[in-house]
């Protein structure tokens, strides 16, 4: 590629990364305290919990700030149904809830836990769908918003590739039910309709498989 | 008795269709895709897929080189400074790896061309309908032609139509291109294209219209700007943008705008700046008058949108050339 076309996507990649970084005012080291409330369940590391036939606890280290923060203002309002985390959310203020993201968005990448008796099959069909989608079911491949790698492309689309394999089918099945409905324009919930139970299980093995960092 | 026959083949087609193309309904669902039903006597295709491909009996070289155009239609970009010098990929306009009925399916072109175009005023075979996709909308060099790569998508393209009688009957075909939506109820204005920009598109295609690139990879492609289709490109008359638009965006929620939220969003897209008409005279109401006819007369090119001269002081985008040395007219005669 030509230097200056590099220096060009070099320079609109930048401009990316600045604005996500630079758009949350936190400060990390409040967050480090604050997060005291939030450990107990995503740990330390900010790795959470896969949790088979429960509720996961996702992994949050090296997510988007502002994605995480959206969230989190999300289940305070109520705009996202969330009985665990409401009483956390609730001990934090608004300063609070933006310095623990920034706080958890700058933790080292960790790998999310999976099934290790996902099958082959299983996870074929997940590449399938994650990465070249079924078009003739209308379901479009994850990476075509959620980046080439599935590592979540700015604020709005998270990183996918690692989070633990429970927390993305509970997700999915959240959205089929209506139980989550706070994805910009629905465009997770019109996905999420038509794709079945083998869909999910296959999708959420294989995206938590892949590294969650570049 | 032929009548019977005909009746019923086309009832096999439709249930087909209807059972592949996502008519796949779980529980009571709020997003559908509502793909538009096949109409009495419409020719039904379903191209074949990948899979289909691996599992044929077709020489393994004849596999790889469809393997390699697709490769190509789906990742146009890895041409990127060679024959492509903007953010698209043929997949971005052409969804679904060009199988996707309403989202400009790839086959048909296959089956009814060589034939003559109104843009160039020529017979055109396939290789010269791809030299003018990358010519418009790749902003780009097209390869030449019988190179390796036209080769490997012209035969993707044959791939999708296997089975599709030659020349079978182009207006009669279901899902094909972006058919056109009725006339708006109020004529297409730019600030309720504005809006509706701002409400459903800028999420993935930026409030400045170029889309998202992220560690040198383009996410979602510009819609407009030095990074996106010429003013050349077929997707500039409102008529193709606002059925594209209506059929397939915002992406994964088909036929969820309404027709005139297509059309003004159309019309607001297409009076943004953008690299220039490769056909370019030197002048834009020149160049529009020149091309009215055939083209320009569905576009804001050459036209005054909101006081500003569309098309005017255009750049030539991230390449060093207007027209590749490949366009060329053709007499088929003798001489």
């Amino acid at each position: 590629m030509k230097i200056i076309h590099r220096i060009t996507l070099a320079a609109a990649s930048l401009c990316l990364a600045i604005t996500s970084a630079y758009a949350l005012e936190g400060d990390a080291k409040a967050g480090e305290q604050a997060a005291v409330v939030c450990a107990a369940c995503h740990q330390p590391t900010g790795i959470g919990m896969n949790i088979q036939g429960g509720e996961s606890w996702p992994k949050l280290a090296a997510l988007d700030a502002e994605y995480l923060h959206k969230q989190l203002n999300d289940i305070k309002a109520g705009t996202r149904q969330s009985p665990t985390m409401m009483p956390f959310v609730s001990m934090l203020n608004e300063q609070q809830l933006k310095d623990v993201s920034v706080y958890y968005s700058q933790l080292p990448a960790v790998q999310g836990q999976f099934d290790d008796a996902a099958t082959e099959e299983e996870l074929a069909h997940g590449e399938k769908l994650a990465m070249e989608g079924d078009w003739d079911r209308y379901i479009v491949p994850c990476m075509k918003c959620h980046g080439p790698d599935n590592l979540g492309v700015g604020a709005t689309f998270p990183k996918l590739a690692g989070q633990h394999a429970g927390y993305i089918a509970d997700q999915l099945h959240a959205w089929q039910a209506g139980k989550r409905d706070n994805d910009p324009q629905h465009l997770m919930v019109a996905i999420a309709e038509r794709m079945d139970d083998k869909d999910i299980r296959a999708v959420s093995q294989w995206l938590s498989r892949q590294p969650a960092q570049r | 008795m032929k009548n019977t026959k005909q009746l019923l083949l086309r009832g096999l087609a439709v249930a087909v269709a209807a059972s592949v193309f996502s008519l796949n309904v779980q529980a009571e669902q709020r997003f559908p895709v509502n793909m538009p039903e096949a109409k009495d006597g419409e020719y039904v295709h379903v191209p074949p897929t990948m899979e289909d491909l691996e599992k044929s009996d077709f020489h393994p070289e004849l596999k790889r080189v469809i393997r390699r155009g697709h490769d190509l239609f789906v990742n146009t970009q890895q041409l990127r400074d060679k024959n492509v010098f903007n953010n698209m990929n043929c997949s971005s306009c052409h969804l679904g790896e060009g199988r996707l009925p309403f989202g400009g399916p790839v086959w048909p072109a296959a089956v009814t061309l060589s034939d003559y175009r109104g843009k160039n005023g020529h017979v055109n075979n396939l290789e010269e309908r791809l030299v003018g996709c990358f010519t418009y909308s790749m902003n780009g060099k097209p390869p030449a032609y019988g190179s390796d790569d036209m080769v490997a998508l012209t035969a993707y393209h044959q791939w999708l139509a296997k089975g599709v009688p030659m020349y079978q009957d182009g207006k009669n075909m279901y899902g094909r291109g972006y058919p056109k939506l009725a006339e708006p109820a109020e004529k297409m204005d730019y600030d309720r294209g504005a809006q509706v920009y701002k409400d459903n598109c800028s999420l993935c295609h930026g409030e400045n219209g170029a889309g998202v690139v992220q560690n040198d990879k383009v996410v979602f492609p510009a819609v407009w700007g030095d990074d996106s289709y010429n003013w050349g490109a077929g997707i500039i008359r409102h008529y193709t943008m606002s059925s594209f638009i209506k059929h397939n965006m915002p992406l994964g929620r088909p036929n969820s705008l309404t027709d005139q939220e297509a059309w003004d969003v159309a019309y607001y897209i297409g009076s943004q700046e953008r690299p220039q008409e490769p056909r370019f005279t030197g002048d834009v109401k020149e160049t529009r008058e020149k091309y009215l006819e055939t083209f320009h007369k569905h576009s804001s090119y050459g036209l005054e949108v909101n006081g500003k001269l569309q098309g005017e002081g255009a750049s030539m985008g991230r390449k060093d050339f207007l027209m590749p040395d490949i366009v060329r007219s053709r007499t088929f005669t003798a001489d």
